[in-house]
């Protein structure tokens, strides 16, 4: 690159050049307050959606974030959009600090940042147009108007494979897919640098998934977008993440580039996931040694102290129970691959044979065999 | 349980507050005209204007004035003074108000007896000749005003009758249960149905819309599916869900209730309060109007919490928001 | 929906997506509301009450043409042709065609303007009761919190007020007028319609489309009128037109108490106050007012419930509370 500023494809400066860190996430914490009383409410519990978690994602690559129902995953994507203020921590986009900017200051990164949802039937308003839904962002920051913004608008349509003759109807008269495409359109209006993809294809058909994935890895490559991708389907994760994080409970268990964490997951909940993982061939099915954890996800108005996992890892130990174990490599893995887990699997290990040193039963709840808890009524 | 009594009985009180506030301004603050003259009445002598002038405070400020109001309110429960009759309004309002209360309850019964029959008797075969009367019953009730029904009753079932010698409705007044129940009931038969109908109509509607909502659910199909006769399934399972909307109406509409009283007392003239009051406006009584008013407020309001009340104990939802 | 059906199918034929329907097909998307009139359009019953409603306008509008047409000023006395030797009012037919009143003026003159003053006291005092609803019921949704909190609460003030008695304090205080009727109507009906705005602005607020224009960067009052009205309309609309019967009934009410628009001009509701004295004998005086109350009422309720069918035909029983 020469001496001068660089500049995008759609004329604006680039701070980051491919490869660097574009979006960096500190300590992010979100907890949601339940308030309770007579007259003046005052909050009794918090719900601790988001624990502590850091995150860089690079210039021009796919992050995958994946866990299950109630990890945080869906809350962390809102943060770093700007949707939920973040109780502490800290986000830095493209070289400047956006934690909790005001309405005014965000409104420039806003066309930075644009996030894509999971329910296509949800994410668009049933009583507008199609092409006043996806010409919203070229109206809100007043980039084009009339004649030119329907003319972006049918650009955008024809580029995510619509018709653009189609401008005029209203999202019902589309199939589930084409709608998540008007919303992948509305979401690259402005040519955002980082797109947030919150489930985009959870709630379509097989057929029509691979269709959208595609659409957005064509898109990926034609305006150098980098994507937070979140899903808690692991192979569609695997399919188009570079680098990939799993969560757990509000925090990051394992994080690294995606053959390896797929390869050689170090941490039980990252193999017990992936144990679960339909595999196509029977007789690899049939050999394979399933993980099973018992219980239910523990409820994040009451995390369990140290390790989140410990109520349910079949590797759990004292220390467990006592701290909380950092987020860095293992075993002879490369800098990139990270584990926060106090006793990593190596390889070969099958972690369906360990038995935990710690009483589980207390922990979760109503997990396991011991009921003596519940009829006692404590 | 116990904290949502309290917050809405606490509520409750705020609502009276501002309700009497509203009350106070609206008579002692922004009505035009000498403030004493107004609740002198007729045949105002000078004496009465001066000792109306003490009693209120009316030559203090209007903050003395309001904090004499609701001492007065609240610690003695008075009401006024009215000159026209020589009685404290309190004193009228609990004469005239068993007339009104038999109305009332009278009335409610009436029009929860007609109008959920009706609408379980809609939902159950719905689009059926039986749900097509029921619907334009329903339709045409909510389309008659009070008084043209209460006055279409008189001249059918009083007038006419009467001509063609069956007399059998008296044409007005009132006579208190404990002189004589019979005649207590014949005068109040007209009465009771010109006001439940308009509330029927609109309960019927209600509950068919509900019952209907509510046998549409999985949960019917599956009481069905078990072999439970049709009438356990309507009602056993599907009334009680579909009752809980009814059940706040019957807040909502103390309002209305009151409303729909005062306007066929005086088709009727039964004497209740709420002729007192309209009798008020004709002669100018402003104590009657300024009591009856606080009065009702006061009666909304509490029913409105033994309501919700109700309700929570109905719907256990509601007591955990 | 059928018409996805038919692009779906039509879209396989044609090789799935990407490759759509030709242009034959309708390209302008018909708006929710054009669909809800093309169904209005087919219940009959719901169009004979639109008839009976425009006809209703057009008498208030023509009122005074209408009277000259029939040469009877609404408050002229005819004391001689119109009273029979008696002294009570004469009946239908012959002099007045609907008979004449206790003082012997024409009962269809005095109908035909009766529509003027509940038309106007009803549409104003709905228009103004909806839009401090909606603004309020908007306000309260969107915004959450101690906005909500003040505002629900000032809601249920309003709703605890007995309103027919502080309407006649109201009116006792200040003299009746048209202006007092029209306030009193308002004041009282606001609340109704703000709740029920607040209720459909709370689920609406949840939807992601919200979510997704606030992340887009728009501002409160932008996600307000481009988001979140368009779908209150239909809402609005049937409440309104099933509002308007209450406020014209209210005045009527208020009108035969004595406490609305000020004799001698003729409302319905005074109307039928007039002729308590008389209608045993003379039914007419007490019959045709009410008639023609009675039908406004009907005909508005009817077309309210027809709205609400063709607006949106599953949600039909959600909105049944008035």
């Amino acid at each position: 690159m020469t001496a001068q500023q660089a500049v995008d494809h759609a004329g604006r400066d680039i701070n980051t050049q491919a490869g660097d860190v574009l979006l960096k996430v500190e300590g992010a914490v979100k907890n949601f307050p339940i308030k309770q009383g007579i007259i003046f409410q005052k909050e009794v519990a918090r719900v601790h959606a988001v624990s502590g978690v850091d995150l860089e994602v690079r210039s021009g690559e796919t992050l995958g974030l994946v866990g299950e129902t109630g990890c945080g995953k869906s809350t962390l994507a809102r943060l770093i959009a700007g949707l939920y203020p973040m109780t502490s921590g800290r986000i830095t986009f493209d070289g400047s600090d956006i934690t909790n900017l005001p309405r005014k200051k965000m409104r420039p990164f806003r066309r930075d940042i644009q996030m894509i949802f999971q329910d296509p039937y949800g994410s668009l308003n049933p009583r507008r147009r199609v092409g006043s839904i996806i010409g919203d962002p070229f109206d809100i920051h007043g980039v084009a108007d009339g004649a030119e913004r329907k003319k972006r608008v049918q650009e955008l349509m024809e580029v995510v494979g619509l018709n653009p003759e189609h401008f005029n109807r209203f999202p019902a008269e589309f199939s589930g897919g084409q709608r998540q495409r008007i919303g992948v359109a509305r979401a690259l209006a402005l040519r955002p640098k980082l797109i947030i993809c919150d489930e985009p294809v959870s709630a379509l058909d097989v057929s029509i998934q691979a269709q959208v994935i595609n659409l957005l890895d064509d898109l990926q490559n034609e305006f150098g977008l980098t994507y937070i991708f979140i899903a808690h389907d692991l192979s569609v994760v695997r399919h188009v993440s570079d680098r990939v994080a799993v969560m757990y409970l509000g925090k990051i268990m394992e994080f690294g580039p995606v053959d390896d964490l797929y390869g050689l997951p170090r941490h039980p909940y990252t193999n017990a996931l992936l144990s679960a993982v339909p595999v196509p061939d029977p007789d690899r099915a049939d050999t394979r040694e399933r993980v099973i954890l018992r219980g239910d996800v523990p409820s994040p108005v009451n995390p369990p102290s140290g390790c989140p996992f410990h109520p349910r890892c079949p590797k759990a130990q004292d220390i467990c129970v006592e701290q909380m174990p950092p987020l860095e490599p293992v075993f002879d893995d490369p800098p990139e691959h990270r584990v926060a887990c106090h006793f990593p699997v190596p390889e070969g290990e099958d972690i369906s044979q360990c038995t935990p040193g710690i009483d589980q039963s207390g922990t979760g709840p109503l997990v396991g065999a011991d009921l003596s808890a519940v009829a006692t009524g404590s | 349980m116990g904290r949502f009594i309290v917050r809405r009985a606490l509520f409750g009180v705020v609502v009276l507050a501002i309700i009497s506030f509203a009350v106070f301004i609206l008579f002692f603050v922004v009505a035009p005209g000498d403030k004493a003259a107004n609740f002198c009445g007729k045949g105002c002598t000078p004496e009465r204007l001066a000792q109306i002038n003490k009693l209120y405070h009316l030559d203090q400020s209007w903050i003395s004035q309001y904090w004499l109001y609701v001492k007065r309110l609240v610690l003695h429960g008075d009401l006024g003074y009215s000159f026209n009759n020589q009685q404290p309004v309190r004193a009228i309002i609990f004469d005239r108000a068993p007339a009104t209360a038999s109305l009332a309850l009278g009335a409610a019964v009436v029009w929860l007896s007609l109008g959920i029959p009706i609408g379980i008797l809609a939902a159950t075969k719905p689009r059926s000749l039986r749900d097509r009367a029921a619907t334009t019953f329903a339709l045409a009730g909510l389309s008659i005003p009070t008084f043209v029904l209460g006055l279409l009753f008189l001249y059918l079932f009083f007038y006419q009758l009467t001509i063609h010698g069956a007399a059998f409705f008296p044409g007005n007044g009132y006579v208190p249960l404990t002189q004589n129940p019979w005649e207590w009931m014949k005068h109040l038969i007209l009465p009771w149905f010109t006001l439940a109908v308009v509330s029927a109509a609109s309960y019927s509607r209600i509950t068919r819309g509900s019952l209907l909502e509510v046998l549409g659910e999985d949960y019917i199909r599956t009481a069905r599916a078990k072999g439970l006769s049709e009438r356990r399934v309507i009602y056993r399972h599907g009334l009680r869900s579909a009752l809980t909307p009814v059940v706040t109406l019957l807040g909502i509409d103390v309002g209305t209730l009151l409303g729909g009283a005062i306007v066929t007392e005086a088709v009727f003239g039964l004497g209740g309060i709420g002729q007192t009051a309209v009798t008020a406006v004709v002669n100018g009584d402003l104590p009657i109007i300024f009591g009856t008013v606080l009065f009702a407020a006061f009666f909304i309001v509490v029913a409105n919490i033994l309501v919700d009340i109700a309700y929570a104990l109905l719907d256990a939802r509601v007591r955990l928001a | 929906m059928t018409v996805i059906a038919a692009d779906e199918v039509a879209q396989q034929k044609a090789g799935g997506p990407g490759h759509d329907i030709p242009p034959q097909k309708a390209i302008e998307g018909r708006t929710p509301l054009q669909l809800a009139w093309a169904r209005l359009k087919k219940d009959r019953v719901s169009i004979a009450c639109l008839i009976v409603i425009i006809v209703l306008v057009l008498v208030a509008i023509f009122a005074n043409q209408l009277t000259s047409l029939i040469g009877h000023p609404p408050n002229e006395q005819y004391r001689d042709k119109g009273l029979a030797p008696n002294g009570l009012p004469v009946g239908p037919g012959g002099f007045f065609l609907l008979g004449g009143d206790d003082v012997g003026r024409d009962i269809l003159s005095r109908i035909i303007h009766g529509t003027r003053v509940s038309l106007l006291v009803g549409v104003v005092a709905t228009a103004l009761a909806v839009l401090i609803g909606v603004s309020v019921g908007t306000m309260a949704g969107y915004f959450g919190g101690r906005v909500d909190t003040v505002l629900s609460r000032t809601m249920d003030v309003f709703l605890s007020f007995p309103f027919l008695l502080f309407a006649i304090s109201l009116v006792s205080v200040f003299s009746p007028s048209v202006r007092i009727s029209i306030f009193v109507i308002a004041f009282f009906t606001w609340a109704n319609v703000g709740r029920i705005v607040r209720g459909q602005v709370l689920s609406i607020r949840e939807k992601e489309y919200v979510e997704a224009a606030r992340s887009l960067g728009a501002g409160d009052f932008r996600i307000m009128v481009v988001d979140v009205l368009p779908n209150l309309v239909a809402p609005i609309l049937v409440y309104s037109t099933l509002l308007i019967p209450t406020a014209i009934v209210f005045e009527a009410t208020l009108s035969f108490l004595g406490l609305g628009v000020p004799i001698p001009t003729p409302t319905w509701g005074n109307m039928i106050s007039e002729s308590q004295g008389t209608y045993l004998q003379a039914p007419g005086f007490l019959i045709f007012p009410s008639l023609a109350l009675f039908i406004t009422t009907l005909a508005f309720n009817l077309l309210g419930d027809g709205l609400r069918d063709a607006l949106d035909p599953r949600a039909a029983r959600v909105l049944a509370r008035k």
